[in-house]
Order: C-alpha cells, then structure tokens, then sequence
C-alpha cells in the first residue's frame, strides 16, 4: 500500500516564504530540494506504533504572524512562570512562529557566543549554519517528516559556543504557542566547539487547550573535542498536535552531551532521542520523564550510538500513563564493530494508572564488538492498590494518593535531572497533569 | 469518650467467609488484644475494619459513636479517627516519609490550616528520637528499604503523629527483637490516656508483658470465642489454646486465607 500525502505548499510558496522570513539564498535551495523528496520518501517506521493513520502532513496554514515582546514582562502569565525575567539575561523567545524577543549578554556576544534565530543566522553566520544544518545530524533524506521539516520549517534558533568558552548559567528558548491555527516546524542547532560548556534549556509551552496544526520539530547538537553540553527541554503542547520532535547529538572525542527531558505533551507524539558517539571517551547521558493520559498515543525511542572506543551511554527513562493513554519505550544501545572498551546502560520503567492505560518497554542491545560492557532493565506495571490503600489508611484522600505515587515514580528520573530549573519546571508540569 | 463498635460482622475473601460474626466493643481510654492461632481471622478483622481492598464485608456493622464506618471510604475511615498499624505495610519510592507524614496530617486538618513546616519538623524529631530512629529516616523513601524493625517502628511513628481515636496495631511486635519491641511499647504506651483506644493483635503474650490490656480476646475460627482480663493472656501464654478448644468443644480448622 503506498501511503499519499499531498503537501499543500508548492515551491513556489516555499519560495516565497524564504524570501519573506529574510534567509539566506542558500536555504531556500535547500528547502525547495527537500521538497521535491517529499513524496516519494517512507514514512519513520516508530517500533510497535503504527502511524499509518495519523495526520503528519496536513495543516491549516504554514506560518502565523504573531506579535513581537518588548520585554519578558509582556509574556503571558503561564509563560512568565517559566522565564525568571529578573535573572534570565540569555534568551530568546519565539512566539508561534514569529521570533519574538531576544536577549544575549555582552559578556557572551564578546565570547563569540551567538544565540539568534534560525531566519537571521542563516545569513549572518551562513558558513557555520551551512556546515551544521541537516548534513551530519539529521539527514534531509531521512524520511518524509525530516524531508518536510527542511522544506517547512517556519522557526528556530541557532547557538553556537566557541572553542574554549564557557557558559555558566543555562541559555534558554522559550516556544510559546498560543495560536491554535499555528504549525510548528522548528529547527534548533547548538554547536558547541572544542573544550567549551554550555546548558541549554528549551520549552514548548502551548497556552491553548486544543491545537489543529503540526508540529515537527527537530534539534541537532554538535559537541566538539572535550566540549560539554547540557540540553534540557520541557514540553508542554496542546492536545490536538501531532508532534514529531527528533532531537539528536553527535560527540567529538572526549565530550560529554546530556539530556534532560521532560515528554509532557498531550498530543499524539513521536519522539525521537539518538546520540552519536563518534569520537573515542564520549560519553552521553540521557535522562526521560513522561506522563500520558486523556486518549493519547506516543512512542519514544532513545538510542545511543557506540562508533568511538571508550564511550559510555546511559538511558534512563520513566513514564506515567494515566486514563486511556498508551505510550511504548524502545530504548536502543548499539555498540558497532571496534567500539572497544564501550559502556551501554539503560533502564526503563512504566507504570500503569487505570485499567484502560497501556505501556510498553523494549530494551535493545544491538552490540558488534566483544570487548564491551552493557546491561538493561525494564519493567511494567500497574499501580500496586495495596500501596493506594496504606496511603489512604492514613487520611490520604485517592486523587492526593495517586498523585504522590505519580511524583513518587518520577522521582528518581526528576531528582537527578542535571538542570535545577528543568527539574522545578518538570515538578509543577507533573503537578498539573495528576490534579 | 469515643466508642467502636463490631456488631456481627462477616466478612469473605475472594468468596471465602473468614470472619463468621465478630463482635467488639472497644471505648477510648481501653486496650484491647485479640490473641489466637494463625488463620484464625484476627488480621482479616483489622484490615475489614479499615476497608483493605480484598475484603468484602457481608454482614454486620462497624460503628464509631454511631457513624457507619462501612460507608465511609478509606481515607474517610482514617480522617474519622481509625488508624491501621500494618503487618506488611507497603514501600513507596520517590516519596520520602516526612512528605508523606505532612500529607497525612494535613489531610485532618481543614485546608489553610495545614500544619506549620517547623512544628511538624519539631514534632516529627522528637517523636523519632522516642522511637529510637535514625535521622535519615525521615528523607528516606516510605518504607523502601526499611528493615522489618523500622517499618515496624515507622508504623508506630506514624500513630503517635496522628494520635487517631482508635488505632489497630496488627502483629506490630512480629520481627522485633527485645529492645524494639520495648521501644514500640514506649509509643504506645505514651498514646494511652482518655482519648485514645486500641486493639492489639498478637501471637505472643511477650508484647503484653509491656503493654498491659484491659481487655484480652480469644478469636477462634472467625469468632471471639473467649474473652477477660489482662489474666487471660497469661493463662494463654502458659498452657496455649488447646484448653479453650475443649472447654467449647471446637475442632481445628483454618479459615484464613494469605492475602
């Protein structure tokens, strides 16, 4: 069966829209290239979630005008909650689809270090955003959706931290989506070059109950020799989205990446997580809480791969699924042949909240090398009534029991999130979605 | 004065009957044990009383000063003033016993009322430097990785911060060495006083040694069979069930069922 997907824009809107959002020559080449593959690329085949059905390619409109902030304190209240505007000096803000405010220190800006949106940085730094954009992360090729992204994508932001430079205190982007009409295709890129620090924290925050639009998302992130990067992310978008989000590391030898991710969308979400250790002594952590509920369906793939000698991966992931909502958990460490001395660690767990709920764990050991060492667990379940019960023999009313069990699962996922702001943002998510 | 009051109560597991018509009347300012064989019903009885899941009452009632208890939830039933000192009680990660214990006593209280952070630190260390527990215990998870005395003892430390009405303490000695068994007598004896009754379900007349009852009963196959004073505990202690098996004529059998 041959799945049609008709995309609606043609080149030449995609070429007119370059040509309004201000980018580089270069990019709309690139998109128009993307364009022609659309269609005859396969579809991501996510394990064990059939995605035939669902709408990944038709949306109301491609981008939306939104109004631009003169400062934080213009947010709106739900997102001031999350941008401390007193401290917060290093951020950018993008509104639907329209970059909205930015901020970026002098400190930093005599670094070298740049944080501008996707649009701009394609002129401004058009060589680095060249090298980097969709050629050694995410391949435009990849399939449909990736394919589509390069064609669409309507936002972004791009952050570059120069050799030997280090970022104290975390950069943040915020993505606030209050247009229900509005599609998200935005393309993150964080380079970090040899021996420099940085944290990055993103969230996607959706202030309407209901969205009718897409959301494709992609990050890319580069880790140069010994760099050290921390990419935390908090999302939070509308039920009614069908959210394909790929995020993906690629480390030089010796760097470390870091992920710290809060998966707290109430739409039909893909979620994509690889990290490719490529150079010898790389070393990726990644770190995954979610919580379902409402109808909704996901599937969250995290995947480490082993090219280097030495490297060291770390899946850890738990998931909540309340109400009616299924998820599945493919976690994947792939050691390939003379990845020598190599590490690969994950564990999964999933925990059921009612009868009509649905989880899955699959850890995967792909290893062609010997000399290795790896282990997984993973475990399922439904919540233990016995522990509902001493909660409540003790004046614990159901909702508050279920509730503390819910924080009390995510807990050693959330307590040891790297990211101190990520970790109270994820608390007061969770608390939303439980009462 | 408060009363709880089993009248005739029945009570089946998985269509198993266990109970077969228990009574009990049990005032503040009592205490009460309820000795007996294993399987004879006594730990059914507790966990009926406080509403566990696998029970089903069949017949009877159970009253505090008049009000339904059955009809109440479980969390109504502790709110009430009925607090259940488990056998087994249950570990919960990520949860850490000071947030769970706030919770708890904050769920009596009426909302914006809740219990000040500082007098309930106060409160909770002085009660765990009576219990004998190590500091840690209080950031530790719920009952993860406690040691079959701590649970006991955490079970006890939850008591005295609730100070319900009526607590029911299930094989709370079971496990315990001389010395915790002794400092678990030491909460419970603080608790005695005009506002506070209970029911003790034991085994072994040690734990008696060091909380006198005022009240001692026999269960025999889902029933109170028997019941005296503190004196009927030693009597049992000293030549065990078999003289009360005769005295009423009753044959072995095991109704209760491992839950």
């Amino acid at each position: 069966m041959t799945v049609e997907t008709k995309v609606a824009l043609t080149e030449q809107d995609v070429h007119s829209y370059s040509v309004k959002v201000n980018e580089a020559d270069w990019m709309a080449d690139f998109r128009t290239n993307a364009l022609a593959k659309v269609e005859q690329l396969p579809m991501p085949k996510p394990d064990k979630t059939k995605i035939d059905k669902w709408n990944f390619t038709e949306f109301p409109v491609h981008a939306v005008e939104s109004s631009l902030y003169a400062a934080l304190s213009e947010l709106p209240e739900e997102a001031r909650a999350i941008v401390d505007a007193d401290e917060q000096k290093n951020i950018y803000v993008q509104h639907n689809n329209t970059p909205a405010y930015l901020s970026l220190s002098e400190e930093l800006k005599v670094q070298g270090v740049i944080m501008t949106d996707i649009f701009t940085a394609s002129r401004e730094h058009s060589e680095l955003v060249k090298k980097y954009y969709m050629t050694d992360g995410v391949n435009v090729d990849e399939n449909k959706l990736t394919a589509l992204h390069a064609a669409l994508m309507n936002g972004g932001v791009f952050v570059y931290i120069p050799k030997n430079v280090v970022v104290e205190k975390p950069l943040q982007v915020l993505f606030l989506h209050d247009n229900d009409e509005a599609s998200l295709f935005n393309h993150v890129l964080l380079v970090a070059e040899a021996n420099s620090k940085v944290t990055y924290v993103e969230n996607y925050l959706s202030t309407v109950d209901e969205a009718k639009g897409l959301a494709n998302i992609i990050s890319e992130v580069f880790a140069g020799d010994n760099a050290q990067i921390t990419y935390g992310a908090v999302d939070v978008l509308a039920k009614g989205f069908t959210t394909y989000v790929n995020r993906r590391g690629v480390a030089s030898r010796d760097s470390r990446i870091d992920w710290a991710l809060g998966l707290m969308n109430d739409s039909d979400t893909i979620s994509e997580n690889i990290t490719q250790l490529i150079g010898n002594g790389s070393h990726c952590d990644m770190k995954t809480v979610v919580v379902g509920r409402g109808k909704q369906k996901q599937n969250f793939t995290t995947e480490i791969v082993h090219f280097g000698l030495d490297t060291e991966g770390f899946i850890l992931k738990h998931g909540v699924m309340l109400d009616e909502s299924s998820a599945i958990f493919n976690g994947i460490g792939r050691i390939a042949k003379g990845a020598t001395r190599s590490n690969a660690v994950q564990e999964s767990r999933v925990l059921m909240f009612s009868e009509k709920a649905r989880g899955d764990a699959n850890p995967i050991l792909l290893i062609d090398e010997d000399d290795v060492t790896a282990g997984h667990a993973a475990s399922v379940g439904r919540v233990d009534p016995l522990q509902l019960f001493y909660l409540m023999s003790r004046g614990i009313s159901k909702h508050e029991a279920e509730r503390l069990v819910v924080h009390g699962f995510l807990a050693p996922v959330v307590s040891k999130l790297p990211i101190e702001g990520v970790k109270k943002q994820l608390t007061e998510v969770i608390e939303r979605k439980v009462r | 004065m408060s009363t709880l009051e089993i009248k005739d109560l029945h009570v089946e597991i998985e269509g198993k009957e266990i109970l077969k018509g228990v009574n009990l009347t049990i005032n503040t300012n009592e205490i009460h044990a309820v000795m007996g064989p294993n399987g004879t019903g006594k730990s059914t009885l507790a966990s009926a009383i406080m509403g566990h899941p696998k029970y089903e009452v069949t017949l009877g009632t159970v009253t505090l000063d008049g009000e339904d208890v059955l009809e109440m939830e479980v969390d109504e039933r502790a709110r009430a003033g009925i607090f259940l000192g488990m056998q087994y009680p249950s570990e919960i990660t990520g949860v850490t016993n000071a947030d769970f214990l706030r919770s708890a006593i904050n769920a009596q209280r009426e909302e914006g009322n809740e219990i000040p952070l500082m007098k309930f630190i106060r409160e909770m260390d002085s009660k765990m430097e009576i219990l004998e527990m190590d500091e840690d215990m209080a950031t530790r998870y719920l009952n993860e990785g406690f040691s079959g005395g701590e649970k006991k003892r955490n079970e006890i430390l939850q008591l005295t911060m609730l100070k319900p009405k009526f607590a029911i303490l299930d094989e709370i000695d079971s496990g315990l060495d001389i010395d915790a068994l002794k400092i678990v007598s030491k909460g419970i004896n603080e608790m005695r006083g005009e506002k506070f009754g209970c029911l003790i379900i034991t085994h072994y007349q040690r734990l008696l040694d060091y909380i006198t009852p005022d009240k001692v009963h026999v269960m025999m196959q889902g029933k109170v069979v028997k019941s005296g004073g503190a004196e009927l505990a030693q009597k049992l202690e000293e030549q065990g069930y078999d003289w009360i098996k005769e005295e009423l004529g009753i044959v072995d059998e095991t109704v209760e069922l491992e839950v």
